[in-house]
């Protein structure tokens, strides 16, 4: 077949694109490598939209060993440990195919992981599905959460806590974000840079088949009414395999055998061989006839473009074939010698002993599109003039059972219980708190980990809403008493080529890089998924955030449960009454519009680093921030998981009781304290400038607010509790 | 005292079997699929896990693999077998204890702590427990436990039933029941009662800062009844 312009654009480049290829080339492109090109030039493989704007992130820092560009970042935790973490989305294939797009999201970021020598120890997901009434949704939702603990609870790792939300925006193009968190040890981290002439090139893992063929351009496309053709385009996971893939690798990893590893994740062979090529500048040359193949005739172009799952390329040390080769028939996986390292600095493709592609390495890497696109600068919102005689038509009880029990703070039990969370044994904070904890196993340390997202804020103000989601996991930490240390994103956005999108997009990383930069938190590896959207039809943004912490010792890790009665609550930060853009505004006053809360980042750091301070002290006998909902919620929740009650003080000062309750202003977290601490923790919250308020004291199974508004917990519990259970029935 | 722990293709809870037993004073040994020989052993562990993915009926390709040859002859001449988890459904694969594991009643993979009733313990595994009622660790999609009803009668006129699942009172009800299993079987004997099966992790429930500890109380006194 003979590649023309036409057959191109089919498979997605645009026409100037076309043109570049031809001119690097100096030639017409043949069927092969055209569709190489296509696979490696798209916003998938490529970031041509984001590589600009990406740069600006802030991603150093004392303790990252390993930031953007590589399979996942490498963060240091001391004694010779690093964790490695990344989060990627897997959002086109999983709206066509839930199951098996989540599950191969799943195997795709854990594979990230032990590519680079790390044990995967958890995984976390932050997962977003259209309005509740959308008839689509539940079995979306349905799928997903099969699919996630199919793969993940088949591998052995533990998943210890996501984020789930649903929105309208998302109806047509579901997120799914897998992040997983891997322990390595500092000396023994293995990367894909390959190195030396003539090092054999080795494939290892499932054989290739027809499956995921253009899974990369599909996910750089938006869905119109054919979605469901694009099915063969999602690839079929195997977590079986991946475990014996997992254990082959870590074996082969403990000795000196491997130069370079990477795994085939999008773009399968075509991006794997290239991005080992490039990184060490050298070129590759492969015998595609050595290719273990699930089916028959497959051609040159379909053995580079398939995506099917669990599969590795790696350099070898010249010698070592058979030493590798004896621990991957142990596992039962294939084992072929497919080619070798070269110094033309080209990838050669050989087939029936003739080649079939020969296209220099920097052509597809460094000289790939990169767009500086047109953006739309948001302005801020004007505020809401909220009539205050709404305030006093409102019943706080009735207010808090319908926030406690709406599909966005509604417990999710029902998901996650269908996660394996505590296989390996280390799992010290369940799903359900501010972070998952696990141990680092036979250590005193231990590792936060979180994920979250708030797409309502970044889509009214996407600057402030990308500075508020880092601020939010960095919350999540500290509320377990770990010291935050580094996140991994998974900007997730509409398309690029409108101009609204791509100014969400480029002030939401403005506004990640600013909280990253002041908090000292730097992104160490993610993702970029544009073309969110169906029919013209985009998605909110929705930067993900994932953020992992350290804990010295995990004996002073802390919960969310209220401990003891008599206790006194305490809410830091200050409460200014923000009710734009809150649940409250949202679901009970039906108001969408108004700018997002403020997020003042020298609070944020300060009560943070000063609620740190009071852990390491050993004054805080439960934490929790305050997010979505307000103060009251976050105490109903308090009260839910520790089964106690609280006798809430009134507000002092001026302020609306509704406003006091509901708003959702920044940089807030509940303590709980034992009463003879209050005047040494009074102290130090004071010498450090946090404002605090008295909320509480915690008694026996029932919330007072006054001798008209009582509930007790368990009615609390049925709210927040049944509404996802009954709803998935 | 002596274990061994099987790896299969596809187990993940071997290694904290491992972690478990050791902690409490086994001299344990990991022992591969693929080996003919069992090392020498007062007790031997089927791990948790997905082994060969579990993509044909759980268990069952596990239950042909080459140890299971050693492992069905030790437990025949008496030796001590614990199966947990995928270990329990390939000990109903291999023909060890009755019955088989189905899907979950509700189609669902589930982890939670639920509570066990200790029914039997004129055995080697659960002899002199203080406790009546477990707070253990469940992580499964195939833990529906079924028999016929003859198997059933035979099975209650032996003594086999191991544990019910139960609340935290000892009572037994079909609303506590997590996975729809028949009369709310947990766990399993053979008639000797040198081998059990049974759903729940007790090497998940180690320390006091993992889900709960009543799994130290399950293998301290186990070791103390193989002493």
């Amino acid at each position: 077949m003979s590649v023309n312009e036409k057959i191109a654009i089919e498979h997605g480049l645009k026409s100037d694109e076309y043109k570049k290829i031809c001119k690097l080339l100096k030639r017409t492109p043949n069927i092969t490598e055209l569709g190489i090109f296509s696979a490696m030039w798209n916003e998938h493989c490529s970031y041509k939209s984001s590589r600009i704007h990406l740069k600006k992130l802030h991603t150093k820092g004392k303790k990252v060993i390993q930031g953007p560009g590589e399979n996942a970042g490498v963060i240091d935790i001391e004694d010779g440990d690093a964790i490695v973490f990344k989060i990627e989305s897997h959002n086109h294939p999983s709206f066509i195919e839930p199951y098996q797009g989540a599950a191969t999201g799943v195997g795709g970021i854990m594979r990230d992981v032990f590519t680079m020598g790390a044990r995967p120890i958890a995984n976390l997901n932050s997962i977003h599905f259209g309005s509740t009434q959308n008839k689509k949704t539940k079995n979306l939702l349905r799928g997903v959460v099969h699919g996630i603990g199919g793969y993940g609870n088949c591998m052995g790792v533990p998943t210890i806590a996501g984020q789930t939300s649903f929105d309208r925006s998302y109806n047509g193009n579901i997120l799914v974000n897998a992040m997983t968190l891997g322990l390595v040890k500092k000396d023994k981290i293995f990367y894909s840079k390959a190195a030396g002439l003539n090092k054999p090139v080795i494939y290892v893992g499932s054989k290739t088949g027809r499956d995921g063929i253009h899974g990369a351009s599909m996910a750089s496309a938006s869905f119109d009414e054919k979605i469901e053709e694009k099915k063969p385009t999602v690839q079929v996971g195997d977590p079986f395999t991946e475990k014996l893939l997992l254990e082959a690798c870590l074996e082969l990893m403990s000795g000196d055998s491997i130069i370079a590893i990477q795994d085939m994740g999008a773009a399968g062979l075509t991006s794997s061989s290239i991005e080992m090529a490039s990184k060490g500048n050298l070129g590759i040359e492969i015998n595609l006839n050595k290719v273990p193949c699930r089916e028959t005739k497959m051609t040159p172009y379909e053995i580079m473009l398939s995506e099917s799952q669990e599969r590795m390329l790696i350099v070898l040390e010249s010698g070592k074939e058979e030493i590798a080769k004896k621990i991957f028939d142990k596992w039962n996986l294939d084992f072929a010698v497919i080619g070798k390292t070269t110094n033309t600095k080209n990838i050669q493709l050989f087939f029936d002993n003739k080649q079939v592609a020969n296209i220099p390495v920097n052509t597809l890497v460094e000289n790939s599109p990169m767009y500086d696109r047109k953006w739309k600068k948001s302005k801020l919102p004007k505020k809401n003039k909220i009539n205050k005689t709404i305030f006093k038509s409102l019943k706080i009880k009735d207010t808090l059972k319908k926030i406690l029990s709406s599909p966005n703070v509604c417990s999710k039990e029902w998901i996650w219980q269908q996660y394996d969370h505590t296989v390996m044994g280390d799992t010290i904070q369940k799903p359900g708190g501010d972070s998952g904890v696990v141990r680092i196993h036979k250590t005193d340390k231990a590792i936060a980990a979180t994920v979250d997202s708030s797409a309502t804020y970044c889509w009214a103000h996407p600057l402030t809403g990308g500075k508020q989601v880092v601020c939010e996991t960095w919350r999540n930490l500290i509320s377990v008493g770990a010291k935050p240390i580094a996140v991994t994103n998974c900007l997730n956005f509409g398309s690029p080529e409108k101009e609204e999108n791509m100014g969400e997009f480029v002030e939401c990383v403005q506004g990640i890089s600013e909280a990253c930069k002041y908090l000292d938190y730097p992104v160490v590896s993610g993702n970029v998924s544009f073309y969110n959207e169906t029919k013209d039809i985009g998605i909110k943004p929705t930067p993900t955030i994932g953020g992992v912490g350290l804990i010295k010792n995990y004996k002073k890790m802390i919960t969310m449960d209220f401990k003891e009665i008599d206790n006194i609550v305490l809410v830091i930060g200050k409460t200014e009454g923000h009710i734009d853009q809150s649940l409250l505004s949202r679901i009970i006053l039906n108001e969408n519009n108004g700018p997002p809360p403020e997020v003042n980042l020298f609070n944020e750091k300060n009560n943070g680093l000063t609620l740190l301070n009071l852990i390491e002290k050993n004054f805080i006998k439960s934490a929790h921030d305050v997010s979505l909902g307000g103060i009251i919620t976050a105490i109903s929740k308090m009260c839910i998981k520790g089964n106690k009650g609280i006798q809430i003080k009134k507000p002092k000062f001026l302020i609306n009781e509704i406003e006091y309750f509901f708003a959702e202003d920044q940089g807030r977290y509940l303590i709980e304290i034992n009463p003879k601490n209050l005047e040494e923790v009074s102290k130090i919250l004071d010498k450090n400038s946090v404002h605090y308020d008295e909320v509480g004291k915690i008694i026996d199974k029932e919330m007072i607010i006054d001798q008209k508004t009582k509930l007790t917990i368990d009615e609390l519990k049925s709210c927040n509790t049944n509404w996802l259970k009954s709803y998935m029935v | 005292m002596k274990s061994s722990v099987i790896t299969f293709p596809g187990s993940n809870c071997d290694r904290d079997m491992d972690v478990a037993l050791t902690k409490f004073g086994f001299k344990n040994k990991m022992v591969w699929h693929n080996d003919k020989e069992l090392p020498k052993s007062d007790l031997i562990v089927l791990p948790g896990g997905f082994s060969y993915g579990d993509y044909l009926r759980c268990g069952s390709m596990a239950s042909k693999s080459k140890i299971m040859h050693s492992v069905i002859n030790f437990a025949k001449s008496g030796g001590l077998v614990m199966g947990i988890c995928n270990g329990f459904q390939i000990l109903v694969e291999s023909g060890l204890v009755p019955g088989v594991l189905l899907r979950n009643k509700y189609l669902q993979f589930i982890c939670k702590n639920v509570h066990v009733k200790v029914e039997n313990k004129d055995n080697t595994f659960f002899k002199n427990l203080d406790k009546k009622v477990l707070e253990f660790h469940i992580a499964h999609n195939e833990g529906n436990y079924f028999c016929t009803n003859d198997q059933l009668k035979e099975i209650e006129d032996n003594n086999q039933i191991a544990i019910y699942y139960c609340d935290q009172n000892g009572n037994t009800n079909d609303q506590i029941n997590p996975n729809g299993s028949i009369k709310n079987i947990a766990g399993i004997f053979n008639k000797e009662k040198n081998v059990l099966g049974m759903m729940p992790h007790p090497e998940r429930m180690i320390d006091e800062s993992l889900s709960g500890e009543d799994g130290s109380i399950f293998f301290k006194n186990l070791l103390n009844n193989i002493k």
